[in-house]
């Protein structure tokens, strides 16, 4: 016994269950969110539920459990119930039922109950009757599937005309017309009234006299495409056997899932998995894509990059290479590291007080006076939030070039000294290319903490919704005083502020999942990088 | 013991093998500062502290033009200490102090109103560890020519070309100078730190025990590149292998714990040495 604990033996074993344990944990988080996330994309057969009563029931089972309530003496194991996924929300006043297991005659899947992902009020499952036109007030009986589907088709083309016109034709408009408002408000702002001045005025006024008539012109062409979008409406007769009309305008998409093959669901898989990645969320961000949250997640840390590597390579060059080494440097060491284990949230404080409140508002009065008191730097934007992680991730990256720049071997700032270098050119020429991949593995570390960083954030300029991406095709094509949405927020949104929450959880997930895989890409990339630089950069190859 | 006969031969053939230079019989004291036709570097009355422990006592020599000069002695003795004194690589190890005078032709070169990185530019040095750049064999030759302003294309590529001839680098190399720097062998990397040196056109070039870490065969190849070149340079080279001192140099200095003990003709020093510690060290006694 002595000799096996002198021996080491158990402590071979303590240590590896600690790496076995590590290991286990990663991958069960990753499993739970990978099968909780992906799964729910996958098409599932809906049931039809014939109760004892009489009644139908027509949903996903989505879980079962043993009811609290029937366990007594005599069923000690109690009796299993059912988790149906009913949808209607509108109808049925809740997407989730509980079906006692006692009270099921029969579970069947009829190949023609239809899903229908709807824009407002979540799914829809029951059988397609026919389209109505409103106008004739005729019920046109369409059961057949393809002529279904071009129906949807139609409705979709006719949706995002609308779209297109709200979003482009009028919100150009609005923002031409918002122009002018600000010229003449900054004209009348400047207090003089020359001749000149005043002919501008009145063009401006003129200008925005004409848009206003475009605008109005723009708005009764709407009008009149609502109105088509609104004649027609699918007749959907429910598990309940009621019938309801269902406008073509708020379809997103039919499915039969219990005719569908497995080529079939594949396909319907990978489209939804994309519509996920590349569309816009709708209903308080419980349902559709989370494309603007994974477009700001990925531009803030790239403008954070921007931000914090220069700050952070020079503090680290003139601490390693110009300071001189004493119980100052030492102190101004310590404190950068302290800074590293500041609670991020206070960043996020600092950031409020002074990007936002005191820099912000500066730059508003000083160079945006005319669309005061609305703010247009004086507010969270995606500049302040990218400077406020920024600050938070300067430690790391500091410290991590200091690292790199001290294995630069000395022979090399001898090399070059000796050759008749200042120091400024043995710095710039030869050691900070040498270090590189130190700062290379800062700038990893730093992009990671800053990709999961949501409470500063919050404060700074992160929002559940927002309106426009913080890039586009509209000058100056970088907003940097844009509102923005984030993955780590979007999941706290998703998961506790909305309306919905069990219906949103797979959403939590899979947003989860999707921040997981763009912290992970990016890191890749970074670490790919170094590597490259590192055999370009290496120092010994003899 | 076969060791020591080997060098001994070698070194016989060595001294007899070297060209003739005139016995000029200098003391190794206060005499030396009168300065001699054809001198390069005068060292006055150096001492040398790093810190608080003084390094270098009281030394006087003249380093003639166009010719290789030795300093030799056991580890810690300041050989290496009074090279880097030669063009001030020294002023980068914090609490480092010179007291008395160094001079290139005439000028002292600690006085307040000399530009070092111009001082380093007429002053070369190769080091002990060959240190080329990861950057392209080019690159690596061009690097001190491109600091000190030349821009131009077809120049550097004529500079580089002449400063690997010179280091006698060129043929191995001609095909692959933008290969990194790095996959060159011990000995060629040396080179081509020398090609390096050479390329910025000093007047002077150091080197600190340029062979300590090659192989015989690429030692003999420097050496023989260290003869050619006192033609246009002035070399000093530091050197722990009394054998090469004596294969390369025509004037010699033997230090002792920071002293310079004994300073002159290579072959008067290996042949008469007139301080008995040099004898000692140089038989073998001890070092």
């Amino acid at each position: 016994m002595k000799d096996f604990w002198r021996g080491g033996s158990l402590f071979v074993w303590v240590s590896a269950s600690g790496v076995a344990i590590s290991l286990l944990m990663v991958g069960g988080m990753l499993t739970l969110i990978m099968v909780q996330g992906l799964g729910q994309f996958w098409p599932a057969p809906l049931e039809e539920v014939m109760l004892t009563n009489g009644q139908t029931v027509i949903g996903q089972a989505v879980g079962e459990e043993a009811s609290p309530s029937s366990i007594n003496e005599q069923h000690p194991e109690g009796q299993t119930r059912y988790r149906f996924k009913v949808g209607n929300r509108d109808a049925f006043g809740s997407d989730f039922r509980w079906i006692n297991g006692a009270d099921i005659a029969a579970r069947t899947t009829p190949l023609d109950l239809v899903g229908i992902e709807r824009r407002e009020w979540g799914p829809a499952y029951g059988r397609v009757l026919g389209v109505l036109d409103r106008g004739t007030n005729a019920v046109e009986e369409i059961t057949a599937w393809p002529d279904i589907l071009e129906a949807i088709r139609e409705a979709q083309a006719l949706h995002y005309r609308i779209q297109h016109i709200e979003r482009e034709e009028v919100g150009d408009i609005n923002r031409r017309i918002e122009a002018a408002r600000l010229e003449r408000r900054r004209l009348t702002l400047e207090g003089t009234f020359s001749p000149r001045e005043q002919d501008k005025d009145s063009e401006l006024a003129a200008t925005m006299a004409g848009l206003e008539q475009e605008y109005h012109s723009k708005t009764s062409e709407l009008e009149s495409l609502y109105h088509r979008a609104e004649q027609k409406s699918l007749i959907l007769k429910l598990s309940n056997g009621k019938t309801t009309r269902l406008p073509l305008a708020q379809v997103i998409a039919v499915t039969r899932p219990n005719a569908m093959g497995w080529f079939e669901k594949a396909t319907t898989y990978v489209a939804s998995l994309w519509g996920f990645v590349s569309g816009e969320p709708r209903e308080a961000n419980t349902e559709g894509g989370i494309f603007p949250a994974i477009f700001g997640t990925v531009l803030m840390v790239f403008l954070m990059t921007l931000a914090v590597v220069p700050f952070g390579v020079m503090a680290a060059v003139y601490l390693r290479e110009y300071a001189r080494q004493g119980a100052v440097v030492r102190l101004v060491r310590i404190a950068v590291n302290n800074l590293a284990g500041v609670p991020s949230i206070v960043f996020g404080v600092f950031g409020l007080a002074f990007f936002i409140y005191a820099l912000g508002g500066s730059l508003d009065q000083w160079l945006f006076p005319e669309s005061l008191p609305n703010p247009t730097f004086g507010t969270g934007g995606i500049l302040w939030a990218s400077l406020t992680l920024a600050l938070l991730t300067v430690p790391v990256v500091i410290v991590a070039t200091e690292e790199g720049l001290s294995a630069v071997p000395r022979d090399f700032r001898e090399g070059s000294l000796g050759l008749g270098a200042t120091r400024f050119e043995t710095i710039r020429h030869v050691i900070v290319p040498c270090a590189l991949p130190g700062i290379l593995t800062g700038l990893i570390l730093a992009m990671a903490r800053a990709a999961g960083e949501v409470a500063p954030l919050m404060l700074t300029g992160v929002v559940k919704l927002a309106p426009s991406l913080p890039l586009d095709g509209q000058f100056p094509f970088l907003h940097l005083d844009r509102k923005f949405m984030h993955l780590g927020f979007h999941i706290y949104d998703v998961g506790f502020q909305s309306p919905n929450v069990e219906a949103a959880k797979p959403m939590v997930y899979m947003t989860t999942l999707v921040l997981i895989v763009v912290v992970v890409t990016l890191n890749f990339l970074a670490v790919v990088l170094r590597d490259r630089l590192r055999k370009r950069y290496a120092t010994s190859g003899v | 013991m076969q060791q020591s006969s080997t060098a001994v031969s070698r070194f016989g053939n060595a001294l007899t093998l070297r060209p003739t230079v005139s016995p000029v019989n200098v003391p190794a004291d206060a005499t030396m500062l009168a300065p001699t036709a054809g001198s390069k570097m005068q060292v006055r009355m150096l001492d040398f502290f790093y810190g608080k422990t003084q390094a270098l006592f009281k030394v006087n020599l003249t380093i003639r033009q166009h010719s290789v000069t030795a300093f030799i002695g056991p580890s810690g003795c300041g050989k290496s200490t009074l090279l880097r004194c030669l063009n001030r690589m020294n002023d980068l190890v914090e609490g480092a102090k010179a007291v008395g005078r160094v001079e290139l032709d005439g000028t002292d070169i600690y006085a307040a109103h000399i530009d070092v990185t111009d001082l380093r530019k007429r002053v070369g040095m190769v080091f002990q560890k060959s240190n080329p750049f990861p950057k392209s064999i080019y690159d690596n030759v061009a690097y001190g020519p491109r600091l000190h302003g030349t821009k131009d294309k077809r120049t550097l590529d004529a500079l580089v070309q002449s400063s690997l001839e010179a280091a006698g680098l060129w043929d191995e190399v001609k095909d692959r100078l933008s290969h990194s720097a790095l996959g060159l062998s011990g000995g060629q990397q040396q080179r081509l730190c020398i090609a390096r040196a050479l390329a910025v056109q000093p007047e002077v070039i150091l080197m600190d025990e340029p062979c300590s870490a090659l192989d015989p065969i690429a030692t003999a190849k420097i050496e023989e590149l260290i003869f050619t070149l006192k033609d246009r340079y002035t070399v000093v080279i530091v050197t722990h292998n009394m054998q090469q001192a004596a294969r390369v140099s025509e004037q010699c200095g033997f230090f002792l714990m920071g002293e310079l003990v004994e300073f002159g003709d290579t072959k008067t020093i290996f042949t008469m040495p007139r301080d008995r510690r040099t004898e000692d060290y140089i038989t073998g006694r001890f070092g």
